[in-house]
Order: structure tokens, then sequence, then C-alpha cells
């Protein structure tokens, strides 16, 4: 029973983490229509600049503040992904409004590309340490019930706090301000959206910036769990069945989609895999999201309008 | 002046239906041919035919058996890795496993298992459409990569996980040579390429137009969906397998799952949609941009670099490889998004006008 309830914990944070992914997907899907491949790629591009900064910044400006010097790093990344986000709205979406869905996502594979090579001749691809002074030590929960208790790490403890701090953020920076509302507005409809003066391009910039804002948190805690390494672009294909099985529109989906893909990673892999040869998380949360699809296409939270056929 | 059309006309239903209905096209594909089967084994160095050109020919059929799915029915697909990968292990199991089998009848199996295994992950395709599917089909591309890395019995317990073949003839004759297997690839090429062309004249093809046009109006006049996709999804994953065969049997030699991995799926996709979606012209030429690109990049970007006094590692020249062809395919998306095959046919219509502008 230990033993089971130390992999669920396991698997809930790294799902977790696949949610933030996801739910950077989700943003921008609900948005601007567009399934960002290069979330993956943001998440890698976010990561390395946050830890090359936190590394080239005190030796620079002679800081000794570990906590300062991180907290510059962290504006100065969020900063670039702004640019990027700016970027990637003016010389691509911008010119592509209105293209078939197949093309918009070939577009941001290219844009994946481009940022896998732009991040890594910028930043250097070897793989980096990031310490933003998560607590590694690990603890241990209801000793008294099971013989030696849980071992948890305290970092993902921590993690997990951050994100949901994050998801009730964004939460109410859609629900209660109006540049959330605007934003609302246009996921449910571009036409009537600018019809009534809410500017597409603006909105899509910023909805690219919150994007890179949950990937730089996603690469951050991924970053100093693992180290800031190209293997983090592939995240992004750990949170295409999260945000199939979540619905594509939904931020709750996202969420719950994740915890549940993450738990039955987990426990599939401990449970399942030894009989079938080991290595199934690879394509459980596919097979998962696929069986899930036949019952019940919209996902679990996603709009009932869907292209049945 | 030379490419017009005054003056044929067509007398019977043989000439109505002929798939080059201008004798200058005839002239010019029957020129092309005798150009790529005579001329270019006689001129084409071994590093041409051996790096370039075969690669090229066998990506362009895998490309071509995706173009039936995604251009020619609609559905899109991330998994033409997976059928190439089915295609290339079954056709191996088969050589390996019964004595005496010919090659090319290895390959065609494979491509038979493949067939079976794209109906299987094609079924999804009833229900859902669009990303989702292309979600289902990722699923079978991380089933294969998974299936042909951990069960032993498909590289018959190779201990390194990788599986070789000997080696290979067809009809008697060796296979070994680069300009055997450029001429051995480009005889099966050019007969699927024609065979393909045939299809999407046919019925069947008009049922995967009508569908990917619109699904409900095809049903609504008799077209039954189940029958057209799923046919799709046998033709293209059949031609994807023979194609993945081929590149594990000649390109490759010897190899393990990760030679058709999710990059694998991407890159097709590219080159379909590059070359221009529904049309079979299209995958070549997307074929030849995405297998050029990255070679001519290589060589092309040390030499700048030079030029400009700056040298580049080879690390750098990755990623500046990596970032120029994204941009790249964003760009070509941006100014071309009906592909390169778009290109070729405004080219034509140009040239039958000219030298009048009407």
């Amino acid at each position: 029973m230990g033993f089971f309830l130390e992999t669920l914990i396991s698997g809930l944070m790294v799902g977790m983490l696949y949610s933030l992914v996801a739910l950077g997907f989700v943003l921008i899907f609900k948005a601007s229509g567009v399934f960002n491949f290069a979330q993956g790629a943001m998440v890698l591009f976010a990561a390395l600049a946050m830890a090359r900064f936190a590394e080239w910044l005190p030796p620079l400006l002679g800081l000794q503040n570990k906590i300062l010097s991180n907290a510059i790093a962290f504006v100065l990344a969020m900063l670039t992904m702004v640019v990027v986000a700016w970027l990637i709205e003016r010389l691509a979406l911008s010119r592509l409004v209105n293209q078939q869905g197949v093309t918009l996502l070939m577009a941001t594979l290219g844009i994946a590309y481009f940022l896998d090579g732009f991040g890594q001749s910028l930043f250097g691809s070897d793989i980096y340490k990031l310490d933003v002074g998560l607590p590694k030590d690990p603890l241990f929960l209801l000793e008294g019930t099971f013989q030696g208790g849980i071992l948890v790490n305290k970092e993902d403890l921590y993690a997990a706090a951050i994100a949901a701090v994050l998801v009730s953020m964004l939460a109410l920076f859609f629900q209660k301000t109006a540049t959330g509302r605007a934003l609302r507005a246009v996921a449910d409809d571009h036409q009537a959206a600018q019809s009534i003066g809410i500017p597409l391009n603006r909105i899509w910039v910023i909805v690219w910036s919150v994007a890179g804002f949950v990937a730089l948190v996603a690469g951050i805690i991924w970053g100093s769990k693992l180290g800031v390494q190209f293997s983090l672009s592939l995240v992004a294909l750990k949170a295409l069945p999260v945000v199939i099985l979540g619905g594509l529109t939904s931020v709750p989906g996202a969420i719950i989609g994740g915890l549940i893909i993450g738990v039955g990673e987990k426990l599939s892999e401990v449970y399942i895999g030894p009989a079938l040869g080991g290595g199934i998380e690879i394509w459980f949360a596919y097979v998962l999201a696929l069986a899930f699809l036949l019952v019940r296409p919209q996902g679990l939270f996603g709009e009932k309008i869907i292209d049945r056929v | 002046m030379l490419y017009r059309e005054n003056g044929q006309f067509k007398v019977s239903y043989a000439a109505d239906q002929q798939i080059f209905p201008i004798l200058q096209d005839r002239v010019a594909v029957a020129l092309m041919l005798v150009f790529a089967f005579v001329a270019v084994p006689l001129l084409a160095s071994d590093y041409l035919l051996r790096a370039i050109l075969t690669p090229f020919l066998i990506l362009s059929l895998a490309a071509l058996g995706l173009n039936v799915l995604v251009g020619y029915c609609g559905q899109i697909s991330l998994g033409t890795g997976a059928f190439m990968a089915v295609g290339a292990y079954a056709a191996y199991n088969f050589f390996i496993r019964i004595d005496g089998m010919p090659m090319l009848a290895a390959l065609l199996l494979g491509g038979v298992c493949a067939t079976a295994v794209g109906v299987v992950f094609g079924i999804p395709s009833l229900r859902i459409k669009g990303l989702y599917l292309a979600m289902a089909t990722l699923a079978a591309q991380f089933f294969c990569d998974w299936a042909f890395l951990r069960i032993q019995w498909f590289t018959n317990d190779s201990t390194s996980g990788s599986v070789s073949v000997p080696a290979l003839n067809a009809f008697g004759l060796p296979i070994e040579t680069p300009v055997q297997k450029y001429l051995f690839c480009l005889a099966l090429v050019a007969v699927f390429a024609l065979l393909i062309k045939n299809l999407v004249r046919s019925h069947i093809g008009r049922e995967w137009m009508a569908m990917r046009d619109m699904d409900v109006a095809a049903a609504v006049i008799g077209i039954r969906p189940i029958y057209a996709k799923l046919t799709a999804f046998a033709v293209s994953s059949f031609v994807a397998g023979v194609a993945g065969a081929m590149w594990g049997f000649i390109y490759l030699g010897s190899w393990e799952s990760a030679a058709f991995n999710i990059d694998r799926s991407f890159q097709l996709l590219f080159m379909v949609i590059i070359g221009g979606l529904g049309s079979i012209m299209g995958s070549f030429f997307g074929a030849a941009f995405i297998v050029v690109l990255p070679i001519v990049l290589d060589q092309v970007l040390p030499a700048l670099g030079a030029g400009i006094g700056l040298r580049f590692d080879t690390a750098t020249v990755s990623h500046v490889t990596l970032m120029i062809y994204g941009a790249l395919i964003v760009f070509f998306l941006i100014v071309e998004p009906h592909g390169l095959a778009r290109l070729w046919s405004i080219g034509k219509e140009k040239l039958r006008l000219w030298p009048f502008p009407h």
C-alpha cells in the first residue's frame, strides 16, 4: 500500500508538469486555433535562457545574492519569451491567417525546429544546471501508518504549489482582467471580437507571451529537476495526449488530463510494464487517450461541438 | 509557343482518358524517364547515387503513400514512420525466417503487413478527424517504436536490437552497387507512381477526394465513409510499408527502430505539404526539397562562414541547419501554402499562353 501511494504521488507530480506544458497548448489553441507544436521548443528555449542568464549575470553585475540574480534572470528570460512571441506573431502567424489547420500545425513545427536550433546556438547545447533554490531533500509522510512512511520529494511539493499558484493566477487573469476578457472573446469568435474593436494581432502576441510564461515556469521546474537539456523539447509530445484527454479548449481539462496521464503512466509502468517487457510509458499515454477518444471524442471537458463523422 | 495543345483533338475515349492528354507532356515524361534510367546511372557519381538519389526515391515513395491519405482523402497522419517500420520489420522477418524468399516478395509482404496495421489504426478516423486523428496516428507511432525496440521476436532476437539483411538480389540480379540500388528503387517507384496515379483517377480516388472535400455531402451521394477512409489508410500504409522496407533493405542495410521514429513522420508530412497536397508530382518535389536541403546547408554553411571570417564547429552547423530548415518551412508555407506543385502548374499555365498575355 505504501509503495502504491508512493507511485501514485510520483505520478501526480509528473502529471502536474505535463499539465503545465499542456496548459500552454490549450491557451494558444483557444485564442488562435493553432495547435502549437512549438510549445516543447518554447519550454526548452525558456529554460535555456533562464539557466544561462542565471549563470552569466552574477559575474557580470557582481551580484552575490542568489535570489536576486535568479529573479533578474527570470525577468530577462520572460522578456526574451515576449520578444519571441512577438516575432512569431509578426513573422509567421499574422501571415498565415485563414490557412488550414494542418498548414498552421506544420508552421508551428517549423517554428519548433527554428527555436530548437536558435536556442542551442545562442545559449549552448550542453546540459545546464538550474538551481532556483528548491529544496532537494526527501520527506517521509505518514510514518505512523505505513512502515517506513511514504517517500516524497520536497522539491516536488514546491513544484506542485508553484503550479497551483500559476493556474489560479491564470484563471484570475482570464476571468477578472479586461485583457483576459478580450482573450476569451477572441477565443469564442475571431470575427465578432475584431468587429467590436479587439486588436487580434495584439491579442495573439499576449497569448503567445502567456504561453511563453507558462513554458518558462514548466521549464524551470523540469530543468531544476533534471537539468536543462534538449530532451525538454520532447516533453511536448507527452503533453499531446494530455490535451486530447482533457479536451483541446479546456484549462481544467489540461490539469486533470495531465494528472490522469501522469498517474496512469507511472502505475501502468510499475504494475503492467514488467509483463510487457518494460518501457511502456512511451506509448501508454497515447493508447489511453486513443481509447478515450473512441468513447468520448471531445475529451473530458472539451466543447460538445466537435467534428463527428 | 512550344507548349500548346492547339490542334490536338481527342477522337476516342482512350485518348480522352490518358494520363497526359497533351503531346508535349508525354514527350517530356518519356524524356525524363529515359534520363533517369539511362543518363543518371552513367553520369552520376557513386556518392550522388548512394547519398542523395536513392534516399530521395524511397522517401518520395513514402511521401506518395502519405499523400494518398492526407492529400487525397484529407486524413492527417503523423504515424507514417510507424507504417514504414512495420513494413521494414515484417519484410525482414519474411526474408530471414522463410528460406528462399525472393526479396521483392518480402518487400511486398512487408507492405501487406503495414496495410493491416494501418487499417487498425485507421479505425478511429471513422469517429474523429483533424488534430484528434493526428493524435491517434501518433499513438501508432509510439507503439511501433516501442514494439520494435522491446519485443525481441521482431528483431530475430538480435542482442543489439538492430537488424541487418544479407546480400540482396532481385530476379537473380544482384543489388549491391549504388547504381544497381538506384535502378531497383527507380523501377519500383516508377511502377508505384503509375499505379497510384491511376488509382486516384479511378472511382476510388474520386471517393477519397469527395470524402476530403466534404464528408457529409459525400455520404449523402452514397459514398461509404468507412470504405473510403479505410481504403485510403490501406493504400497509404501499403505504399509506406513498401517504402519502409526499401529504406531498411536497400538504403540502410542494417537498422534499428530509431530509423523510423517520429522525426521521420514529421519529415514525410513536410514533404507532402511543401510539395503539394493531392499531387503526385508534388510528392517528388517535396521529397527532393527535404532530402537535398539539409545536405546543401551542411555543405554551404561552413564555406559561407569561412567566407565572412567565421569558423563554425559541427555543433553550430547542425543548429544553424535546424534553424534555416525551420525558417524555410515557415517561409514556404507563407508564400506558397499550396506547395511546389502549385508553382509547377502555374508555370505550365503561363507557358501555354506565352508569349501572348491572354
